[in-house]
Order: C-alpha cells, then sequence, then structure tokens
C-alpha cells in the first residue's frame, strides 16, 4: 500500500545523509541499561575508526552509570544492526558495516544494571 | 429558496423546519462546474458515498441557536477566570508542581485544538453533503473557541510561572512537541474521510476520554478551578464532537461495503497513533499530578478496556473489529508512565516544563496501582538516580535520544513480553533505513512510507544544523528557554512557592 494523493506525490526524506555534512548518524545502545532510557544518536564521520567509538563516544554518554567502570571492553559483545558482529576498533565504521542510521549495541556479560534490574 | 421567502411573512418557523432551512437547506447541486471538481478531494481516498441525504444529523443545533449557546457559556467562563485571578487563585494549587502538567497542555495541546479548528474547516469544506458539512463548521468553530479559552485561561499563569511565554514558538520546535504535531499534520495531510476518522472517531470518541478527563479531574483534585471551568465549558461542545465521530464512521460503513476496509485500516492506524500521543497523560496522571486522581492502567481499563470495547462490540455488525495491537496497548498501561516519565526526567534539562523523582510515598502509591511491574522494573531505577541526586550528580542524560520515524517519542519502549529490552523495530525504504518504537508505528510507516519518510526528526535536525547550532546551549537557545528546564528542585517556580508558602503560613501564624 502507498500513500494516496491528489497528485504526484515524491518528496525527499529530510534524514538522507547528504544532509548531515559529511556525517552519518549512529545509534548506541548499551543493552540491559535502560536507565538510559533510548538508544543514542550521533553524527559521526564514517572514516573515524571504531576505537574512537569506544574511547570518545561512549563515555560522554554512559560514563556516569556505576557499572561503566567495571566494564571489561574485552569481554564485550557487539551488534550491528540486529547481528552479532566483532568489530575491529582500527578499522572505519563504514568499513565495519556501520553505516547511516545503523543501531550498534553492546553488551556486557555480568553487568546487568543498577542491582541487576536492568536500570 | 421559495419556501424561506413564503416563510419571512411568519413570526417564527416552526423548529423543525427552522432546522432544515439552515442545514439542508443551505445545499445546492452546483451547475456551471461538476460537482467532482468542486469537492475534488471527497473520492481519492477511496471511499465510496451513494446517497449524502442518508446522513443523519448526529445532534439538531442550527447556526443562531449554537452562537447563543456558547456565547452563554462564555460568559460564566470568563466570570470565572476574572474572580480566579483576582483572588489569586494559583496559590491554593496543591503544589507548584502541578503547574507542569497545565505547561504541557498549553505548548502540546492547546495547538491542536487550533488545528483541529483548521482541519474541521477543511474537512467540512471538502464534503459534498451538506449534513456533515455543517456539523464540521460548528466543530471547527469549537475548537476555535476551545484554544482561545485555554489562552486566556493558562494567560494567568503565566505571569507567575516559567514554562508558558513561548508555547507557539516551541510548538512547532521543542523536541517532545514534535510529538502531538506530527500528530495532528499527518491527519490534516489525510483526505476528509481519514481526517474524521482519525480526528473525529479515533480520538474524540474513542479516546478523548483518556485525555479532558484526566487534565480536567486532575485541575479539579489540585485546586485548579480556572482550568477546570474550562474543560467544563467545553465538555457540551466534546459531546457534540462525539456524536459527529462516531455517525460519520456508520455513514462510511453503510454506504459501501468498500469502505469498510479503509476504515478498519485507518481505525488501527488512529488507534495506535493516539495510544502513543496519550502516553504523555499517563506520565502526568502517575508522576505529575501531586494530588492522584487515579492510575493510568485504571484509567485505561475504565476507558479503552470496558467503554471501548463495548463500542466495537456494537461495531461488529458492520465487520469492524478492535483496533490491531489493541492488546499491546493493553499491556503497555503496565509500563508506559514509568518509561515516559523516565525519559522526561533525563532530558529536562531540555524540555519546557521540570521534572522530579517521585517522593517515598509516591513510589509506594506506585507499587500499590502496579503490583506487577513497578518494584521489579522501576522502583530500581528512581533508586539509581536518588543516588547519583545524593552525590550531587543528578541524572541528565548527554546523548540526545534515537526517535521513532512514525510516532517521533525517543525509542524508549520495551519488548512486548520482556520489560529488560528495549524494542528495536526497522524498515528500509529508498535505500535507506527507518527505526520504530513498536509493531504498530513500524506498520504505519510501511503503509505509507511516502509519508512518514518525510518526518522532521528534531534530534536529526539538531545534527543537520537547522536548531541554532551545534551545541546544546545553541538548541537551547533557540527554543527560547529561559529558566523553564532543569529539575523542580532548583527551579524559579519552586523559589517562588516556597515564598508564598512562608509568606502564608507568616500570616496564619
Amino acid at each position: 500500500m502507498s500513500t494516496k494523493s491528489i497528485g504526484e506525490y515524491n518528496f525527499p526524506a529530510p534524514d538522507r545523509v547528504e544532509n548531515f555534512h559529511g556525517n552519518q548518524v549512529v545509534y548506541l545502545h548499551w543493552s540491559k541499561h535502560l536507565s538510559f532510557c533510548a538508544a543514542t544518536a550521533y553524527p559521526l564521520p564514517p572514516d573515524m575508526p571504531f576505537g574512537a567509538v569506544i574511547s570518545n563516544v561512549i563515555p560522554g554518554t554512559y560514563g556516569p552509570h556505576p557499572d561503566f567502570p567495571r566494564i571489561d571492553w574485552s569481554a564485550v559483545e557487539w551488534r550491528i544492526d540486529g547481528k552479532p558482529a566483532k568489530p575491529d576498533p582500527e578499522k572505519s565504521l563504514k568499513d565495519n558495516g556501520i553505516h547511516h542510521k545503523s543501531l550498534v549495541e553492546f553488551r556486557t556479560p555480568g553487568l546487568d544494571g543498577y542491582r541487576g534490574s536492568a536500570s | 429558496m421559495n419556501a424561506i421567502n413564503s416563510g419571512a411573512s411568519k413570526k417564527r418557523l416552526p423548529l423543525k423546519e427552522k432546522y432544515r432551512h439552515l442545514t439542508r437547506g443551505l445545499h445546492w447541486d452546483t451547475t456551471y462546474q461538476p460537482m467532482n471538481k468542486v469537492f475534488p478531494h471527497a473520492a481519492y481516498e477511496g471511499i465510496k458515498i451513494h446517497d449524502w441525504d442518508k446522513w443523519e444529523d448526529p445532534f439538531r443545533l442550527t447556526m443562531d441557536a449554537y452562537w447563543k449557546f456558547q456565547a452563554e457559556k462564555e460568559r460564566k467562563l470568563y466570570a470565572v477566570l476574572d474572580t480566579f485571578a483576582q483572588n489569586n487563585g494559583q496559590t491554593n494549587f496543591t503544589d507548584a508542581r502541578y503547574v507542569n502538567t497545565m505547561k504541557l497542555f498549553l505548548t502540546g495541546v492547546s495547538p491542536l485544538e487550533y488545528m483541529a479548528h483548521r482541519g474541521f474547516g477543511h474537512a467540512g469544506r471538502q464534503m459534498a453533503g451538506v449534513g456533515p458539512r455543517v456539523a464540521c463548521q460548528m466543530q471547527s468553530l469549537d475548537e476555535l473557541r476551545h484554544v482561545q479559552t485555554q489562552i486566556h485561561t493558562m494567560s494567568h499563569l503565566n505571569k507567575y510561572f516559567s514554562g508558558f511565554h513561548e508555547f507557539p514558538h516551541l510548538h512547532s520546535r521543542m523536541w517532545y512537541l514534535s510529538v502531538p504535531k506530527s500528530f495532528f499534520d499527518d491527519a490534516v495531510t489525510a483526505g476528509p474521510f481519514e481526517f474524521m476518522t482519525a480526528i473525529g472517531f479515533s480520538f474524540e470518541y474513542v479516546l478523548t476520554n483518556l485525555l479532558f478527563v484526566p487534565f480536567m479531574s486532575g485541575a479539579a483534585y489540585n485546586g485548579d478551578m480556572a482550568t477546570m471551568t474550562f474543560g467544563f465549558s467545553a465538555q457540551s461542545d466534546e459531546a457534540r464532537h462525539m456524536t459527529l465521530g462516531l455517525e460519520v464512521i456508520k455513514f462510511m460503513l453503510e454506504q459501501d461495503e468498500q469502505n469498510v476496509p479503509i476504515v478498519q485500516k485507518w481505525i488501527d492506524k488512529w488507534f495506535w497513533r493516539g495510544h502513543r500521543m496519550l502516553g504523555l497523560v499517563a506520565m502526568m496522571m502517575d508522576y505529575m499530578l501531586p494530588k492522584r486522581i487515579m492510575s493510568w492502567k485504571e484509567a485505561w481499563s475504565m476507558y479503552f478496556t470496558e467503554a471501548g470495547g463495548a463500542l466495537f462490540a456494537d461495531l461488529a455488525r458492520y465487520g469492524i473489529r478492535l483496533p490491531k495491537y489493541a492488546e499491546v496497548a493493553t499491556a503497555e498501561a503496565d509500563h508506559i508512565s514509568h518509561q515516559n516519565w523516565a525519559i522526561f526526567y533525563q532530558y529536562t534539562h531540555a524540555a519546557g516544563f521540570h521534572t522530579w523523582l517521585p517522593s517515598d510515598e509516591e513510589m509506594d502509591w506506585l507499587s500499590a496501582k502496579y503490583p506487577d511491574t513497578f518494584d521489579k522494573y522501576y522502583r530500581p531505577r528512581f533508586d539509581l538516580w536518588r543516588e547519583m541526586e545524593k552525590e550531587g550528580k543528578r541524572f541528565y542524560n548527554m546523548g540526545l535520544p534515537q526517535l521513532c520515524s512514525t510516532c517521533q517519542i525517543p525509542m524508549g519502549y520495551t519488548e512486548p513480553g520482556d520489560p529488560t529490552s528495549i524494542a528495536f523495530r526497522s524498515s528500509k525504504y529508498n535505500g535507506d533505513t527507518y527505526h520504530f518504537c513498536s509493531d504498530g508505528c513500524k506498520d504505519i510507516f510501511d503503509n505509507e512510507p511516502e509519508k512518514f519518510s518525510q518526518a522532521w526528526l528534531p534530534v536529526h535536525q539538531i545534527f543537520q544544523g537547522n536548531c541554532g547550532g551545534a551545541t546544546m546551549e545553541d538548541v537551547l537557545k533557540w527554543y527560547k528557554l529561559d529558566g523553564d528546564n532543569m529539575d523542580y528542585a532548583q527551579s524559579l517556580d519552586k523559589k517562588m512557592w516556597d515564598e508564598w508558602q512562608a509568606g502564608k503560613n507568616r500570616v496564619s501564624g
């Protein structure tokens, strides 16, 4: 089904990647830590190495959580757009298969939120 | 026309005849232009109308009587508003936290009343039958009256409290107000029959009790006589709107069998959209009213499960069933108020009203009202934030939230059956990915991707540089926030309220 209209109905999407000044939108989500109410969004250069997401992007948002200092980053399980992934920190977002509006989820085994409540 | 001329010599027409002249008598079939050119939107949605004369006027009101009734109501309302202002009625509220519900109302709901005024004017213009045209005209005027009375009522609060001063500016800019704005923009850009199904039926008939009653009872419970009075003043209008909404549905269903699946699809869509938007009311009822009326879950059960259930049982004879995902919405009643308040608590640095953590007593009320979910999933969240607050690190989320491409709410809702995992849904359209908070929102997008892919998502607009600049400070300046945001504990509202209370104590002591 499509939109019924009185004439031609074809408009460009405001969210297409060329509107983001060279960046692409990437969403991050820390599983079982729902005191962060939703995944968070960032405009990031597609050539940025994935390691920079871990060192420069994630701490600014997720740092305040008491579980954060206890994360063992080598044990973290990643999912990119719903599929299990092992992103290479040296490679770029693009080369790790992270595209415009990709969702990157990370699960921290043994850390399931404040008192294990998924908060 | 002859009938009117010959009747002019009499002193008064019998009521029935007057009614006929002032409604059906105003119609004529055009001859210079074909009717389908004069009413170009009447057929493109696929709704087939064979006989407009079969329309049963849901209420018998002529325009002259309408003006008389409305003028009387206005006189009474403005007398109450004057008294409220002269007696400083705002000092009798239960608590200044209450005022935040009115900020939400003025910035989120009142502009929709204005859009409803425009929407019914437009839908009425496009109806090729005179019965619905006259009814739409009256509703259009009602809606204009509602937005005016609401603005007048709350202009008094604007003299004292933050959060009221930029409501029209905020409505088309503030991130969370894109939720109600896009809801109504979707409705008014649809054809006249979908608009009537969306607003007249799904919203005014099925869900209005969950919007209007909580706000007005909330006002009554919390000492806001001015708001309660504009609620009463609008109530008789609302009764008319409900009968119009139901009549439109029945008329479409009776006119042609092929209308049934189209109407059902609209009911499914607008039920889910309405449910998502009413999540704001849910958090208002459970978290923002200092003196609570009932829980959101109780209200949902009374007004949707019971009253809505009876309505859809009645519509079954036309082949209409309960809206799709009604059972999901009912299951969500255990969660949405908590999840929504959590969203606003952590983003209140960028909001036009204040938030706070529930007190011990309030948390116990929530436990009692939500025995299956509150203690297990939500109390720990508030405990964590309370600990952080005590350490001087009140929690503000520094990342901007991922928004649903349909409802535009931060994607904070959880998987049906698993409150510990966020529900992520997505679709591909024209090579791009679109994200949704639920199956309901995904279905709506998938049915009209050309429309919803145009969503003006505030977070993405900030990234594109369309909201004042790149930093949070730039964006807040663009919103024109000025002491309206942050936690209630440090607000100007609280400071003023505490001074008022101290003053009262001095006088009485």
